[in-house]
């Protein structure tokens, strides 16, 4: 069957031509497409090539840290010095020659409960920007995801890309999976700290439908600190027993299934045992911490 | 649909199918067979090349986005007179080589970690290669192969 392959040079190029063919896919780093073009699971009536696009890879961190859907892994980890969890997610995608291909779009896009950089987003209430030749709107990312390897695009639409609010706080990002590259997690999790808004932020991979946030975790997490006085001043830490308490109340959000990859017994224990771990790295990573 | 690129230095085209990989293009439809062919899935690393400089695997690009672009290979490595890349040096050197099959991709992406960090640490070694699998060696000798090859700075 022939496929119609699109190579726009601009973003209203890309529009236009998504507009005229509403079941388009979009290729940038191609390293989920392609896997499905090459064992033959897809056969898309057109492929629009984005990577080409000039306009997706802004990432400016005016106020709002805006991050463009076209920027790749490799740059998130040449570009973001500070960052630590957006860092450290970058990091545990794939190997050099995926992370210098696939891109902040594509991990959205594909919507994968396992995708690494999408509990970063969570954990920073990420909004998700989404552009098409009749306008843009902008949805919150858990309004985004709508399921597993799901989402809200509608037809037409193509990712622009992430928008948060500078986070006013260090973060962490880890994820457990059978060796330290080309693994698609067990299980992933990031924590962040907002000491403006003196709270603590969890978001969980791979073991639920989509990523997920640990409320009653968050919400611990806030007392635990504010008990031991750590918000005025983090070298204050909370007691030993917070992370351990912290990384069940995380397990207890988790909705993990048996698959190939792992069951969901080992997820929800090692899904707890990695947040008890993250929570500890962050309040060491606060200063004075 | 026509695709034209340039192949370690030389513009070539083809008339490539619309969902075909670089890779495909490459091999099925150029004869340029350095480049293997194994996961199709960007697992395995033997069919790594540089597009436009860039380290990746050339089954996940879709030939079409590599028009116009410059793709670099394995058999742009050794010299016009055949001699060896300092890194395919080390490769032999070091027997590194069992089978063979890995060896285009673990040789290019070696040269592009020495020229981007000459004197990689063994970590930083190990990271760089974590894309390319080889089913023979257990890894030894393509780490004794970096090792000399770090060495032995030469020119391309």
């Amino acid at each position: 069957m022939p496929v119609e392959v699109l190579l726009p040079s601009t973003l209203d190029q890309a529009l236009g031509s998504l507009a005229e063919r509403p079941h388009a896919r979009p290729i940038a780093g191609g390293t989920d497409l392609m896997v499905a073009l090459n064992r033959g699971d897809e056969r898309p009536e057109a492929i629009v090539d984005v990577s080409r696009l000039a306009e997706l890879e802004s990432w400016h961190r005016n106020g709002r840290v805006v991050l463009g859907a076209g920027v790749t892994y490799s740059r998130i980890l040449a570009d973001s010095p500070g960052d630590d969890a957006l860092t450290e997610a970058a990091r545990a995608v794939g190997s050099p020659q995926i992370r210098n291909r696939g891109t902040v779009g594509g991990n959205l896009g594909t919507a994968s409960p396992a995708g690494d950089l999408i509990p970063v987003l969570a954990a920073r209430d990420a909004d998700i920007e989404l552009v098409s030749s009749a306008g843009s709107r902008s949805l919150p990312w858990h309004e985004f995801l709508t399921g597993p390897k799901s989402t809200a695009i509608a037809p037409g639409e193509l990712i622009a890309g992430a928008s948060w609010p500078t986070p006013a706080g260090p973060s962490t990002f880890a994820k457990v999976g059978p060796r330290n590259a080309m693994v698609i997690s067990i299980c992933s999790v990031c924590v962040q700290i907002d000491e403006e808004a003196r709270a603590v932020r969890v978001a969980i991979g791979s073991v639920g439908p989509v990523v997920l946030r640990a409320p009653d975790a968050e919400a611990f997490a806030h007392d635990a600190i504010e008990e031991a006085g750590g918000w005025e001043d983090p070298s204050r830490r909370p007691a030993e027993t917070a992370a351990a308490r912290f990384g069940e109340l995380v397990a207890a959000a988790a909705r993990p299934i048996d698959d190939v990859r792992s069951t969901a017994d080992y997820r929800r224990h090692a899904v707890r045992v990695l947040a008890a771990r993250a929570f500890t790295r962050m309040l060491a990573r606060r200063p004075g911490g | 649909m026509l695709v034209r690129l340039r192949v370690d230095g030389e513009w070539r085209e083809a008339d490539a199918w619309e969902g075909s990989s670089l890779l495909s293009m490459l091999r099925d439809d150029l004869g340029l067979t350095g480049p293997k062919n194994a996961c199709e899935e960007g697992e395995c690393g033997s069919c790594t090349v540089w597009l436009d400089g860039v380290l990746a695997c050339s089954c996940l690009v879709l030939a079409a986005q590599a028009h116009d672009r410059d793709v670099g290979t394995i058999d742009g490595l050794a010299g016009d007179e055949g001699d060896l890349h300092p890194v395919q040096r080390a490769f032999l050197d070091a027997g590194a080589v069992q089978c063979g099959f890995c060896t285009p991709g673990l040789v290019v992406a070696v040269t592009d970690l020495l020229e981007r960090d000459p004197d990689p640490s063994e970590l930083a070694t190990r990271e760089a290669l974590s894309g390319n699998l080889c089913r023979c060696t257990g890894y030894v000798k393509i780490l004794d192969a970096v090792r000399l090859a770090r060495r032995r700075p030469g020119e391309p």
